[in-house]
């Protein structure tokens, strides 16, 4: 067992892990937060998207142990009391269908915003390419994109 | 699917990571941003006993200005290749790579290094270093070495490093501003591996290419340079259709796999559509 630190949503977690534990994992069965679902086996589809110190990651392809010590954003600390900006594009623009894929949708598309606020179509078709949708046909999810970003979402 | 247990260390220097990589024997692995490990893991196709994590090894991160050549960590990540101004600067064909690689997520863990020393075939970094006449660096428990980029990969997933062994750096030749590049890589759906890629490098002088170097991913075990297309490029006029002609031999000598992406003679046409174009990029006709 390793001993870990990680900052989830805000709250500091202590917790002894096996290494082999998945961050997925960790976050939905440790410290119980089921809002990012797994999706796949093969690290394609992107439905555990967290923010990791601010950046875009598959919470099934890091282990536990390797975000000791981080500050991980998940997408249930999105919200501040109302929805965050980009949630309510998603809800405005029905970006979404069965939902499966959305928490990892949302988290890929505040990382991708942040690093370009102001994406062209094309922009936001590739930052969203490690995210699969069986659902949409993604049209409305890239104007849910676009929407929040006239929103001047930068965060 | 959970993987296997297996012990893990994240040592605080080089050598203590090597201490523990070498400690390990046979079933030790090094594990950098994981992203190819952790797949592998997860579908319990390795079995590694012991992790040696070089996650903690900050000095093996980042990009350094070293005269006439780039060094850049091993762990620097596919965004920082990206996103980094001297690697823009003096060698854009490897931002340019990096780019294509997986999709943002990968990108932010994903490092130079593991894409190297993992050696995947269809992986697109080995052959750009390939293409840049780069130089691995590496430190084992006999020291330091530094192996070139053409002696670095042997076979299908296995590389000329000993087992103990680190990759640390990478060492890059700067190129002037009189060399254009291009890497095209060939995918039918987003986010997937190369079907075939090619890294071009063109100098030009007076309308003529001076020197043209080429390296094929996807076209054999290891990455390849097409040494018949740079022998032709060299001395052509810099002209849409000279480079087209000088393509034509992108295959010879390769052997490129035959998987449900396509066939090897599918895969030999590709090498050379895309090497005319990468090569007219390069070249900027
Ligand atoms: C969905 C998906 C799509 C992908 N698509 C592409 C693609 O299109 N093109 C592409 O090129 N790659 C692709 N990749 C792979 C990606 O580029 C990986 O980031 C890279 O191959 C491995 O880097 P890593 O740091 O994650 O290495 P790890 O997974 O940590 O390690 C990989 C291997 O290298 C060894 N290793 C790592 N670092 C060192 C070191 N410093 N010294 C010695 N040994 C070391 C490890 O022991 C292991 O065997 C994809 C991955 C995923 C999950
Ligand atoms: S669960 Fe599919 S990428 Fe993580
Ligand atoms: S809404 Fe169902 S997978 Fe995207």
């Amino acid at each position: 067992m390793t001993h870990i630190t990680v900052t989830v949503d805000g709250v500091k977690y202590v917790d002894q892990v096996e290494p082999r534990l998945l961050l997925v994992h960790y976050l939905r069965e440790v410290i119980g937060k089921t809002g990012t679902p797994i999706g796949c086996d093969t690290s394609n589809c992107g439905a555990c998207t967290v923010l990791m110190d601010g950046q875009s990651v598959k919470s099934c392809s890091v282990l536990a142990v390797q975000a000791d010590g981080s500050d991980v954003t998940t997408i249930e600390g999105l919200a501040n009391g109302e929805l965050h900006p980009v949630q309510r594009a998603f809800h405005e623009e029905h970006a979404l269908q069965c939902g499966y894929c959305t928490p990892g949708m949302i988290m890929a598309t505040t990382d991708l915003l942040r690093d370009n606020p102001h994406p062209t179509e094309e922009e936001i078709r590739d930052g969203l390419e490690g995210n699969l949708c069986r659902c949409t046909g993604y049209e409305n999810i890239v104007r849910a994109v676009k929407r929040a970003a006239e929103a001047g979402v930068t965060q | 699917m959970i993987p296997a247990k297996f012990d893990y260390v994240r040592p605080s220097s080089v050598g203590d990571a090597v201490s523990a990589l070498a400690g390990g024997g046979e079933d030790a692995k090094v594990i950098a941003g994981g992203q190819s490990l952790l797949p592998l893991l997860r579908l319990r196709l390795a079995y590694p006993e012991l992790l040696v994590d070089i996650g903690g090894l900050d000095e093996l991160c980042g990009v350094t200005d070293d005269g006439d050549h780039l060094l850049i960590g091993a762990r620097t990540t596919h965004y920082q290749l990206v996103h980094d101004p001297l690697i823009t600067e003096h060698c854009g064909l490897l931002a340019q790579a990096a780019g294509t690689v997986a999709d943002p997520a990968v990108r932010h863990r994903g490092t130079l290094g593991g894409s190297i020393a993992h050696a995947d075939p269809a992986g697109d970094l080995p052959a750009v270093v390939l293409a840049l006449d780069a130089t691995m660096i590496a430190t084992g428990p006999a020291g330091g070495r530094e192996i070139p980029a053409g002696e670095f990969f042997v076979d299908y997933l296995t590389t000329a490093l000993a087992p103990g062994e680190i990759l640390t750096g990478i060492r890059v030749p700067k190129l002037g501003a009189d060399w254009g590049y291009r890497y095209e890589k060939f995918h039918r759906t987003a986010q997937a591996w190369a079907i075939v890629g090619v890294a071009a490098l063109v100098r030009r002088s007076d309308g003529h290419v001076a020197e043209a170097r080429v390296g094929l991913t996807n076209m054999g075990s290891v990455p390849i340079r097409a040494a018949a297309v740079e022998t032709a490029a060299a001395g052509a006029q810099a002209s849409p259709e000279a480079l087209r002609e000088a393509a034509a031999g992108a295959d010879e000598g390769t052997q490129p796999p035959a998987d449900l992406h396509g066939a090897p003679d599918y895969r030999r046409h590709l090498a050379r559509v895309l090497t005319g174009r990468a090569l007219e990029a390069a070249a900027g006709v």
